[in-house]
């Protein structure tokens, strides 16, 4: 971990970086915007649940943006839902973090092609940290982008975020 | 229990011209052409019928039959120029169990046809989505606007025409891949 090496042999005091201490207290307790939009949402939803249990990494679904930190897209990003995303990823205070989960929200999956009426990836309206892969990804797969997410909590620095 | 054609028959007594034809050659049922601004007043006998009671819209389809002349325009796209659509009704008998197909066609460049929304409820949604998606404008419909487009849509763009064109930009978000 790096945060607690450097405890006193009599204990209750803790020498820690400030920037260890407040990106570590941030990793820890990830809160997402409550929000699905479609089969990948139930993947998600699954992900949630007692078998893989996001909350054990601090994940839990917040359902008000202005007390989130993070949003998973977890679907196809329709034009129409497009405008509401945006408001949402607007009203969510900073540090916000992005996981764009699945081949729909990524890209536009299938409907790359034909789909008249679906936003091309997520990424054309916000900015996104972690892609996940998948369609829809494994439980398994949206864990690993939530480490990922972590993983780039961890090295921030106070004076500016980094993405 | 009746037919298509006892019904088609019972049709052609009542309204005479405004039944056009009957099609028998069709993979599943048969299918009554109707006129496009007669198919309220037909609908109502349907239901209201003792002999038929078709209780039931199954189904109401918006199509884009795709058989007028295919044109270039200005800027070199293909354009549909000509034809008809056509919207498919599926009824069904809950209390004498048989079934009928109805399908009008209306000019491609003046699609209107009566809507049936006070005679079976349900044609309501149908119908705004026909319009949505083909651009058939219903005739006495109460709410006749978009149901899955946004709103603020480009007017006169219908994404399931053949002939649809994708719009390059939806308020400032890019739409091809």
């Amino acid at each position: 971990m790096g945060l607690l090496d450097k405890e006193f042999s009599d204990g209750n005091i803790v020498v820690a970086n400030v920037e260890d201490l407040l990106n570590w207290a941030r990793l820890s307790s990830v809160w997402q915007l409550g929000f699905g939009l479609a089969c990948c949402a139930i993947e998600m939803m699954a992900t949630s649940a007692s078998h893989y249990d996001f909350d054990r990494f601090g994940l839990i679904p917040r359902n008000t943006p202005r007390q989130a930190d993070a949003i998973i897209i977890s679907g196809t990003v329709t034009l129409k839902m497009a405008i509401r995303i945006k408001r949402l990823y607007e009203q969510i205070p900073d540090p916000k973090y992005i996981i764009s989960m699945g081949s729909c929200a990524n890209c536009g999956g299938p409907y790359w092609e034909h789909g008249y009426h679906v936003l091309k990836g997520v990424d054309r309206i916000i900015p996104v940290d972690v892609y996940v892969p998948g369609c829809p990804p494994r439980p398994e797969a949206l864990l690993e982008g939530l480490l990922k997410l972590q993983e780039k909590i961890r090295n921030e620095s106070l004076r500016k975020k980094q993405s | 229990m009746k037919n298509a054609e006892e019904i088609f028959e019972l049709l052609k007594q009542e309204f005479g011209d405004s039944i056009l034809s009957i099609d028998k050659d069709t993979p599943t049922e048969p299918i009554i052409s109707v006129e496009p601004l007669k198919i309220h007043i037909v609908s109502k006998f349907l239901r209201d019928n003792p002999e038929l009671q078709f209780d039931s819209l199954m189904c109401l389809s918006g199509v884009d039959d795709a058989n007028g002349k295919k044109v270039k325009d200005a800027e070199g796209y293909d354009v549909i120029e000509g034809g008809t659509l056509s919207v498919y009704y599926h009824l069904y008998s809950t209390v004498l169990r048989h079934k009928i197909t109805l399908k009008v066609s209306a000019p491609r460049e003046d699609a209107k046809v009566e809507s049936v929304e006070n005679v079976w409820k349900c044609a309501d949604w149908h119908e705004r989505e026909a319009f949505d998606m083909v651009g058939i404008v219903f005739v006495n419909h109460p709410d006749l606007r978009r149901i899955l487009m946004p709103y603020d849509w480009e007017e006169n763009s219908f994404p399931l025409r053949k002939d649809f064109k994708v719009p390059e930009f939806y308020q400032g978000m890019k739409i091809p891949y």
